[in-house]
């Protein structure tokens, strides 16, 4: 079998105890302890008052079903619902969100009323194109800044998400090759310390993944990408800035490389954000790379998405993008929906629409706030807080790659945890009781015990320097034997550590009336 | 520049902590021909105010729906969005965290997931559904993918009242994964042909109710030829407010049901962001794509949620995963989640009722303009044959102020369906509204 | 009792095998919550991917130490995956399979042989 260990191992240590004082009904003072809707007993019950139906549904007897078994809530009721789960959750409007790879950044608030406007959130899909100039034109301008921004020449505006994207540039690659008779081409390479879409998205779209060996500095090896680029050989799919968060120094030659061997250059760019406004991914010869609207261009994370994934194209890949996209026309702007007139190469259509939109106008009007000097500043002070970051904690805990400055994120292995009884779950999680919330874990999977700290630039030094203090603060504690306050924790949250095996192996994803079983299930021995 | 709290101060006292001469030192692995010394050919900054105006501005030289007589449906609806639903998924603890790996601090967004997954499972009457999917039209195509995983055939067969937009998505993407796409020609009520082509290869049938013309279909002898034959059933709905009065996929023996979650909760946004629904029989469950989230206990044996079965996804099982998904909609679940919370089962039927008394309104001002009305049974949209091209029409009564629904050519030219009109009726639709319609039909079309 | 380098464990009883995944490697799983054996009658070779195991933390393929058809599966383990945790090198096992040739088997590692290839992992 394949050894396999990636991820985050999970489940949790029932005995240690919490604060002592407990309040009668399990409210903790601000923290309500809220059930779940089909629990508030409104099951005859709503919350909209509409109009009478004029006519009745004797039209459509036998295609009717009965009621509908779920519960509505008043509006007051909802209200309180809803805010009283919302004060569960961390937020970046309440502090620091260290997620490396995910790039947690202020999102400002001018985006969000732009998007609600009735000329953008109030247009169906369908009315006609000569009623939607004002959105087609955003559509165009936001490209024309992401195609200037990257140096290439077109850009690919409906995939929905990073991963959306990655398939997208695939399929255009796939495309490219078919129409030059390289169909033979079935093979991709991707580094190990790639993003878990990379290589589920190569395998979707057909292709077998290889991985390319990293060298000790943390890059790409150039040796071991030479050795394994030929003939069978579709893409390479490299980040860059790479996932520990270092610029790729070869890059001119790894293009060239991919290029000499008639391979195209997927770069996966979900850490644009450290090099906007200052490096063009067109002058690093890439072919293929999707923009995650929701990491660089502030788009909100909402809690796990939307997103929004254009894929700048190179000229070569260009013929090849899907359906719908905007052209200009004489009498105004258009929308090629079936391109088999304009464009026959055009390999199909990833969703039913023309893209994001809502995310478009919030991309814009971020962009627009910046200019290109602004995004310029947001690529080096994200850099600066980084590497600021990076040199504070580097007395306390190890850095996985201490030579020379890193790039938007710094990683941290565990060795400096040995000894301690503590492992980066732990330290992770203790992360939770001092305000903060965690980095990312276990993630690149080349570094063992991995602690990736993304800041983005919309941190304060103060911020910056309260984060600091705290993880020094634990990283001692740690090391001075003080093991309960980690693997206990976190003790302060709203829940503690969740039963992930529990939740497994008997999966239970919708409401049923029985609680669920109160003894949380034996662990195995580790 | 607003959104960049250090100051110059600042960062010179942080280069000195990291032991930089400058900020080009930290860019110093970017190979030297690719440093951009010069600011790119793009405008400078811009305060708040003159955004807001470029923006409305922008905003402005668009006719939106809300702004007169509208008919447009065939996959996205004009509804009313309680103001409860965009005050709270405006709220920072919801807009402004990410996908919740961190469960102890994340249980507001769980919650509500585990919410969502309850209600979209009650709705399509089947037993689970995931965490939410991009939107309707990629839900299918994963549907589809799914139907491979689980059956190990290839084949995939679309019915002819599937929306064409969905049909070239799934062509698209399953086709990429190595599928076998069989699409049936346009038909307007013909969800049963589907039947005629299962063969022992099938993996699934693909058909819709109401479909991309507004037919309802009973499709239970659909699940019992598939069934029989050892495929899979997956049904689509564009509309999911007629969940609220048809029969649910689950009980006419669907075995996936996708649906398109814009109409609840949702705006327009013309074409984006919307949130598929994604449900299944349990037994199917671990094929399923997208994140789940799922009940637990924590340390002290309290109830919590956490995402699970994640070993099924692509950040674990990399080149094996189910799906290369990562992101999911989860603002617009939360949307969906609150305003079918504010309607709950009651208020549901209701507005689905209040739907398609709207739309037998339409059905008989249209008729009585002297235009015949091909959908036969309907939920809010029906199908329209007009002298000449549906799209001059629509075209022409954008004269009179009326924006006249799709016509069938926009989504599918090749059909040989140019005289097809697709209207669309919701609760927003008034009675002026349906006349204003008759009155510029009755002008344009010389009666 | 044979074991291969990818932790699969195999015994074999006339021309029947019996396969598993070994305690060294239901350790490294952590907690199991569930399994996918190989349906019964499907054939594989040496090497071939036959099973899934997935624990909360990781999802792995289990590849068939030996070729054969499969005769019989363990149906336990889709109600309780911990057995693989709790017994593995027993009431734990995948498949039965009839063996095409016992020669696969005796190329095996013997139980000495797999701890020594451990020690050098």
């Amino acid at each position: 079998m394949t050894m396999n260990a990636v991820g985050r191992p999970t489940r949790p240590e029932g005995s240690i105890e919490t604060t002592g004082f407990k309040s009668l009904t399990g409210a903790r003072a601000l923290l309500q302890d809220e059930p779940l809707i089909f629990e508030l007993g409104g099951w005859d019950k709503t919350g909209v008052d509409l109009d009478e139906a004029g006519h009745d549904a004797s039209d459509l007897s036998g295609l009717t079903r009965g009621n509908v078994p779920l519960p509505g809530l008043s509006e007051p009721e909802t209200m309180r619902h809803f805010v009283r789960l919302s004060q569960k959750n961390h937020a970046i409007d309440l502090a620091l969100y260290p997620l490396g790879s995910c790039t947690m950044k202020h999102n400002p608030r001018l985006n969000e009323k732009a998007a609600r406007m009735a000329g953008f959130a109030d247009l169906h899909p369908l009315q006609p194109v000569s009623t939607t100039q004002g959105a087609l034109e955003l559509m165009d301008r936001l490209a024309h800044w992401l195609k200037t921004l990257t140096a290439m020449p077109a850009v690919a505006m409906t995939p929905k998400a990073g991963a959306h994207g990655e398939l997208c540039g695939l399929l255009c690659i796939r495309a490219a090759h078919e129409a030059a008779g390289q169909a033979a081409r079935r093979t991709v390479l991707v580094p190990t310390s790639a993003h878990g879409t990379n290589p589920a998205t190569a395998a979707f779209v057909g292709y077998s993944v290889q991985e390319i060996a990293q060298t000790p500095d943390g890059r790409v090896d150039l040796a071991d990408l030479e050795a394994k680029l030929g003939p069978h050989v579709a893409a390479i799919m490299v980040t860059n800035p790479n996932t520990c968060g270092l610029f790729e120094r070869d890059i001119l030659e790894i293009s060239r490389l991919t290029h000499a061997a008639g391979a195209y250059f997927y770069c996966d760019g979900a850490n644009f954000n450290a090099i906007v406004g200052r490096v063009r991914p067109g002058d690093l010869g890439v072919d293929a790379m999707h923009i995650n609207l929701h990491k660089t261009f502030s788009t909100p994370h909402g809690g796990g998405g939307p997103g929004a994934g254009p894929v700048v194209l190179s000229a070569a890949l260009a013929p090849f993008a899907p359906a719908p996209w905007v052209v200009h026309g004489p009498d105004g702007l258009h929308l090629v929906e079936e391109p088999a007139a304009e464009a026959v190469q055009a390999f199909g259509r990833m969703s039913a629409f023309q893209g994001q939109m809502g995310m478009f106008v919030r991309a814009y009007a971020y962009m627009r706030s910046h200019g290109a000097d602004g995004l310029r500043q947001v690529a080096e002070d994200a850099v600066l807080n980084a590497n600021y970051i990076k040199a504070r904690l580097s007395g306390e805990m190890s850095a996985a790659f201490p030579d020379g400055p890193c790039m938007h994120e710094a990683l941290f292995d565990d060795a400096w945890l040995d000894g301690t009884g503590v492992t980066t779950l732990d330290f992770a999680k203790a992360m939770i009781d001092e305000g903060f919330h965690p980095m990312t874990m276990y993630f690149p999977l080349v570094v063992h015990g991995a602690m990736l700290i993304e800041p983005t630039e919309t941190e304060s030094k103060r911020e910056l320097d309260r984060f600091c203090d705290a993880l020094l603060a634990l990283a001692a504690a740690a090391k001075a034997g003080d093991t309960q306050r980690f693997t206990g924790a976190p003790h302060l949250a709203p829940l503690r550590r969740l039963d992930e095996t529990l939740a497994a192996r008997k999966p239970r994803l919708a409401w049923r009336p029985e609680p669920i079983s109160v003894a949380p299930t034996p662990l195995a021995a580790e | 520049m607003r959104y960049l709290p250090l100051t110059a101060d600042d960062r010179t006292r942080m280069l000195g902590v990291i032991g930089a001469a400058d900020i080009d030192a930290l860019f110093v692995d970017v190979p030297a021909a690719a440093r951009k010394k010069d600011v790119f050919d793009l405008p400078r900054h811009a305060g708040e105010l003159e955004v807001e105006r470029e923006l409305a501005a922008l905003s402005a030289m668009s006719r939106s729906a809300g702004a007169g007589p509208f008919f447009c449906g065939a996959g996205a609806y004009r509804h009313h969005v309680p103001a409860t639903v965009d005050h709270i998924i405006q709220r920072s603890e919801f807009l402004t965290s990410y996908t919740p790996y961190q469960p102890e601090i994340a249980q507001g967004t769980l919650q509500v997931l585990f919410e969502f997954q309850t209600q979209v499972a009650a709705l399509t009457g089947l037993d689970v559904a995931n965490a939410s999917m991009y939107d309707g039209s990629t839900a299918c195509a994963e549907a589809v993918m799914m139907a491979k995983r689980v059956t190990r055939r290839e084949k995939a067969i679309l019915s002819g009242g599937l929306h064409p937009h969905y049909a070239a998505t799934t062509q698209t993407i399953a086709h990429a994964e190595g599928m076998n796409i069989v699409r049936q020609g346009a038909a307007i009520d013909a969800e049963a042909a589907v039947i005629d082509a299962i063969d022992a290869e099938t993996a699934c049938v693909v058909v819709q109710t109401p479909n991309v013309f507004g037919v309802v279909t009973d499709v239970t002898k659909i699940a019992e030829a598939a069934h029989a034959a050892g495929a899979l059933l997956i049904v689509v709905t564009t509309e999911v407010v007629s969940f609220g009065l048809l029969k649910s996929p689950g009980e006419m023996g669907a075995d996936i049901a996708v649906a398109e979650g814009q109409s609840i909760g949702n705006a327009l946004n013309y074409g984006g962001p919307y949130v598929g629904l994604f449900a299944v029989r349990e037994k199917l469950v671990r094929q399923m794509p997208g994140r789940v989230c799922g009940e637990t206990l924590d340390a002290d044996g309290r109830r919590g949620f956490v995402l699970t079965l994640s070993t099924r996804e692509q950040h674990i099982r990399r080149d094996k995963a189910t799906s290369n998904i990562c992101t999911n909609s989860g603002l617009c679940a939360l949307a969906f989640t609150i305003h079918m919370t504010l309607l709950g089962g009651a208020g549901l039927r209701q507005l689905a009722q209040v739907n398609h008394s709207r739309a037998r309104e339409l059905k008989a001002a249209v008729e009585a303009v002297g235009l015949e009305v091909l959908t036969p049974r309907f939920f809010n949209e029906i199908a329209v044959r007009v002298p000449g091209a549906a799209a001059a029409l629509v075209e022409a009564l954008l004269g009179d102020g009326v924006i006249a629904g799709v016509p069938y050519s926009r989504l599918d030219p090749h059909a040989g369906l140019d005289d097809i009109l697709l209207l669309a009726a919701t609760e927003t639709t008034t009675s002026e509204d349906i006349a204003a319609l008759s009155a510029a039909l009755i002008r344009r079309l010389g009666q | 009792m044979r074991f291969t380098k990818d932790h699969e464990w195999v015994t074999l009883e006339g021309d029947i095998a019996t396969i598993g995944i070994s305690a060294h490697a239901a350790e490294q799983l952590g907690d199991v919550v569930f399994v996918e054996t190989p349906e019964v009658g499907k054939s594989f070779k040496a090497g071939d991917s036959f099973a899934v195991v997935e624990s909360v933390k990781a999802a792995s393929d289990v590849y068939a130490p030996i070729s054969g058809e499969v005769v019989d599966a363990n149906t336990v383990l889709g109600d309780a995956p911990e057995t693989v945790n709790a017994d593995p090198e027993n009431g734990g096992w995948f498949a039965k399979v009839k063996v095409a040739d016992a020669g696969e088997y005796d190329a095996l590692m013997d139980r000495a042989a797999y701890e020594a290839f451990l020690a050098t992992q």
